[in-house]
């Protein structure tokens, strides 16, 4: 299986959900009443299967907009966007969310969107609006791929966890780091271009030998980096995994926590917040959208306080609206990298193949 | 046959055509030329070589473990034996993502193998091969020895009167007649391990593809569909060729043997050497099999009861991962699986029974085709609705129903390889005799031919309906997010962390276990004497 994109996601505890909505303001300026009673009711959104909205914010879209929305998932984020790919002209709904700067330029190449400038983008910093000239596209929300590690293993060996990149490759840390292989995994890929951001397209082979020399594991997928190598993790602990660290997201710390019976004071991992990469998830108006009224009311709504608020506890990813409020239990176990590695789409687009067959070769073979 | 053909050609050969038509062809133009570009490479020679040797490899183990095992539970008595034999059958129709990871389990560190010798193996061949032997297993078990029950051994025993010594009689009387059948089975075997994708994934690590990983990677990834297009006609083209010749060995077997009640033909052991060979079958079941299960169901109850199991009941405590409560995947998995199973029948049915009616070089190719679904990536099936069945009035993209019939394409040939034996051994004349004493087409059918079927009917129906249960590469990618199947929802929950998210996960997997095996005891039940090889 390949990788869940957005793998460290996970669902939130209704209660919790709830009581962090409920502090959330009622009422929010999102909607779009001059689309009201034109066409269908429903529109479709299509998304990777990592996606989640709670109940109750879809029945918000509903009540202000007057549309149903209706959720299609299709495989995680390479394959769901291949789909739209392959259907580009008829797609199966309106509204397509789930494609990150590492897989944008094959959406834009491929002319999959119509473009859109979605009501509130004012309230979204320009450095993440990667189209901000022709509006194809809308950032709905951040995640950031770092090194996790497991707390209780370095607090037994009395060594301080890894922070950076080049840490990772000093003798203190040989065997221990567990990651995924960047030609199937969107985490693996993204701590891939994560070194290429912190060493140069000239150093990042050279930092790769070291890592290997220093003993990476690399396997296929998240699922089997995280619940099976990964000494920190829940599924880890009962598999008696013995790598304690592990490529995953800065949100995976709270996932612990908020998943845990009974729940711990303090989160069971950390994050290495000079590993990470940064990925922009954004959505677009399908082309050939059957209901293109109620796309632009969605995508609105995407970027609209609400939903904003909604994502740090079902998907587990960061708003990107200045007006967002993140909920303390996100915060409070979450780390934020202070300053992530990022590298255009276009140069993504252009250089992945490429580095990803030498990271192969070098690593993998 | 026009049904069956129908639906072949609707939702297995247009969508497999149109996506491989899509990346073969330019302009208009046909690239064949791609075939050597593409075969030329050497990642992909390195992939063609090692699906072909850890195929081979496969099959070997397989068969080396499994064969002791046919004859045990062919020829001898024990309690239990049902029960195991229902057991065995469970790891064939559980998705892959659930006995990956109990297997990592076993052979990872901290697992059995550790403990005992500090022997690792995840990552490495050997994880690939156990864990196909784990799957194939039954395969074996229920080919060969479901023929070995129903030879006589009294043959064998005229052979020794006659002056043979004991292996010299096995050697001229049991193994010819067995011989088919176990080129039958291995046959399967090998289709299964060639085309093997979830153990090779999850158990191999990246340094190891076969062929069908290898279509995902450049399909699903990629988007690479020229490359992916050559190598799915490359695999379909093999594939085609094994089942070539499994319909060869399979003629080869009906010829008449003569068949015994299997009832009749095992016995209690006996001697110190049949208590060995008893006791070793058993061990080797128990590690093989039986350990990895039990994994499972250890890690779902986890250090707090019943914990995992009753967040499954409860949406809110999933409120983001699903819409709905995990336990409600149960009942979708069985509607599913029910509608399934019912398209299965009736497509399966009815190419059975046309394979009876008719003879000759074309039928027979019919009965090939019919199991070439279970040699194509569920990807390349996948991507296929999607490009074609978008128009009215077949616009299915988005629909329920789906699901099932891509479950069904895995089922039918399940239901074709049970039925078939068994139409095939309904005497003509009694059909012809009723015709003349005036019964209809549908009456002669109703009365002759059903109450002799109804059986295999029973076992083709639970076949395919196990196998739908599983069933996992087509389903995922068509699954509703509200209508999540039991292997879907083990794969989402297994997609997250949290211990809540992984026990139930485990849970699931236990839950879909049992339903896989409580459903192949009932089968074991109504069992017929000969019930073709599954």
């Amino acid at each position: 299986m390949s990788t869940t994109r957005k793998a460290a996601a996970a669902a939130v505890a209704a209660a919790l959900g709830v009581t962090a909505l409920a502090g959330c303001g009622s009422s929010d300026d999102t909607s779009a009443d001059s689309t009201k009673g034109s066409g269908s009711k429903t529109v479709t959104l299509v998304s990777h299967d990592s996606f989640n909205a709670s109940k109750d914010v879809l029945k918000e879209f509903t009540r202000e907009t007057g549309y149903t929305v209706k959720v299609l998932k299709s495989g995680d984020a390479g394959a769901a966007l291949n789909q739209e790919i392959l259907t580009k002209g008829s797609p199966r709904g309106d509204v397509f969310f789930g494609v990150d700067n590492t897989l944008l330029s094959r959406a834009l190449d491929n002319d999959l969107f119509t473009p859109y400038e979605a009501k509130g983008l004012d309230r979204i910093p320009a450095g993440i609006q990667l189209d901000a000239g022709k509006h194809r596209v809308t950032p709905v929300d951040t995640g950031d791929i770092c090194v996790n590690y497991d707390k209780k293993y370095f607090a037994d060996k009395k060594l301080a966890p890894p922070k950076t990149f080049a840490d990772l490759a000093k003798p203190a840390y040989k065997d221990l780091l567990v990651t995924e292989n960047a030609a199937t995994s969107s985490p693996g890929l993204g701590f891939l271009l994560g070194t290429v951001a912190a060493f140069g397209e000239d150093g990042y082979q050279d930092y790769w030998k070291k890592l290997k020399a220093n003993g990476v594991k690399v396997v296929d997928g998240w699922e089997q980096a995280y619940n099976e190598e990964f000494s920190g993790s829940a599924g880890g602990k009962k598999a008696k995994a013995d790598r304690p660290l592990v490529v995953s997201y800065a949100s995976s710390p709270p996932v612990e926590v908020l998943y845990a019976d009974p729940r711990p004071e303090t989160a069971p991992t950390g994050v290495a917040t000079g590993t990470c990469f940064r990925q922009i998830e954004f959505a677009g108006l399908l082309d050939g959208a059957k209901n293109e009224a109620g796309g632009k009311a969605l995508l609105d709504f995407l970027i609209g306080k609400k939903f904003q608020e909604d994502m740090p506890l079902t998907m587990f990813v960061s708003p990107v609206a200045d007006d967002a409020k993140v909920p303390e239990l996100f915060t409070k176990f979450g780390a934020t990298a202070d300053d992530p590695a990022t590298v255009a789409p276009e140069t993504i687009a252009k250089n992945r193949e490429q580095w990803v067959q030498a990271w192969s070769s070098l690593v993998v073979k | 046959m026009a049904v069956p053909v129908a639906f072949f050609a609707v939702f297995f050969a247009y969508p497999v055509a149109a996506i491989v038509g899509r990346g073969l062809k330019a302009d208009g133009v046909w690239q064949f030329g791609r075939f050597g570009e593409v075969l030329a490479r050497p990642e992909i020679r390195d992939v063609l070589w090692f699906t072909l040797w850890q195929a081979l490899a496969s099959t070997a183990l397989t068969l080396l473990v499994a064969l002791p095992g046919a004859y045990v539970f062919a020829r001898f008595d024990f309690p239990g034996k049902q029960v195991l034999r229902a057991v065995v059958t469970v790891p064939f129709v559980l998705p892959t993502v659930v006995v990956g990871t109990a297997f990592l389990a076993l052979l990872g560190r901290g697992g059995l193998l550790d403990e005992l010798g500090g022997v690792r193996l995840d990552t490495t061949v050997w994880a690939i091969l156990l864990a196909h032997v784990f799957f194939n297993y039954a395969v074996v078990i229920r080919t060969v020895g479901g023929l070995w029950a129903q030879l006589d051994p009294r043959q064998e025993e005229a052979a020794r009167v006659l002056g043979a010594g004991r292996f010299t009689a096995w050697r001229r009387v049991t193994l010819p007649a067995l011989a088919p059948a176990v080129a039958a089975a291995a046959l399967m075997v090998f289709l299964f391990t060639f085309t093997s994708f979830g153990v090779v994934q999850i158990l191999g690590g990246p340094g190891f593809s076969t062929l069908e990983v290898e279509i995902y990677r450049q399909t699903a990834q990629l988007l690479a569909l020229p490359t992916a297009a050559v190598l799915t006609l490359t695999q379909f083209a093999a594939v085609g060729a094994i089942l070539a010749l499994h319909a060869w060995t399979v003629r080869r077997r009906e010829r008449a043997l003569k068949l015994v009640d299997p009832a009749h033909t095992a016995r209690r052991p006996r001697g110190a050497g049949q208590w060995t060979l008893l006791a070793g079958v058993l061990l080797s079941v128990a590690l093989l099999i039986l350990l990895p299960l039990a994994v499972l169901v250890q890690r779902s109850f986890g250090g707090t009861g019943l914990a995992y199991y009753r967040a499954l009941t409860s949406a809110e405590a999933n409120s983001g991962t699903f819409l709905v409560a995990p336990i409600e995947a149960i009942g979708n998995s069985l509607r599913y699986a029910l509608v399934a199973t019912l398209i299965a029948l009736v497509v399966g049915g009815l190419a059975a029974a046309a394979l009876t009616r008719r003879a000759g070089r074309l039928v027979r190719g019919f009965d090939a085709l019919l199991m070439l679904p279970l040699g194509v990536s569920a990807v390349t099936v996948g991507f296929g609705f999607l490009i074609t069945l978008d128009k009215p009035p077949l616009d299915l993209r988005t629909s329920w129903i789906l699901v099932p019939l891509a479950q069904a394409l895995v089922g039918v040939p399940f239901v074709v390889r049970t039925m078939l034996p068994v139409l095939r051994a309904v005497d003509a004349r009694l059909r012809e005799a009723a015709a003349v004493l005036g019964a209809s087409p549908l009456r002669a059918w109703r009365e002759v031919d059903f109450p002799l079927v109804r059986r295999a009917l029973l076992v083709a129906a639970g076949f395919a309906f196990a196998v739908s249960l599983g069933e996992f590469g087509a389903t995922v990618f068509i699954a509703r997010p509200d209508n999540p199947t039991l292997p879907v929802a083990v794969a989402r929950l297994l997609g997250r962390s949290g211990e809540l998210n992984y026990g139930q996960a485990m849970a699931l997997s236990t839950v879909l276990m049992l339903v896989c095996a409580v459903s192949l005891l009932l089968l074991e039940r109504i069992r017929t004497d000969r019930s073709g090889e599954f």
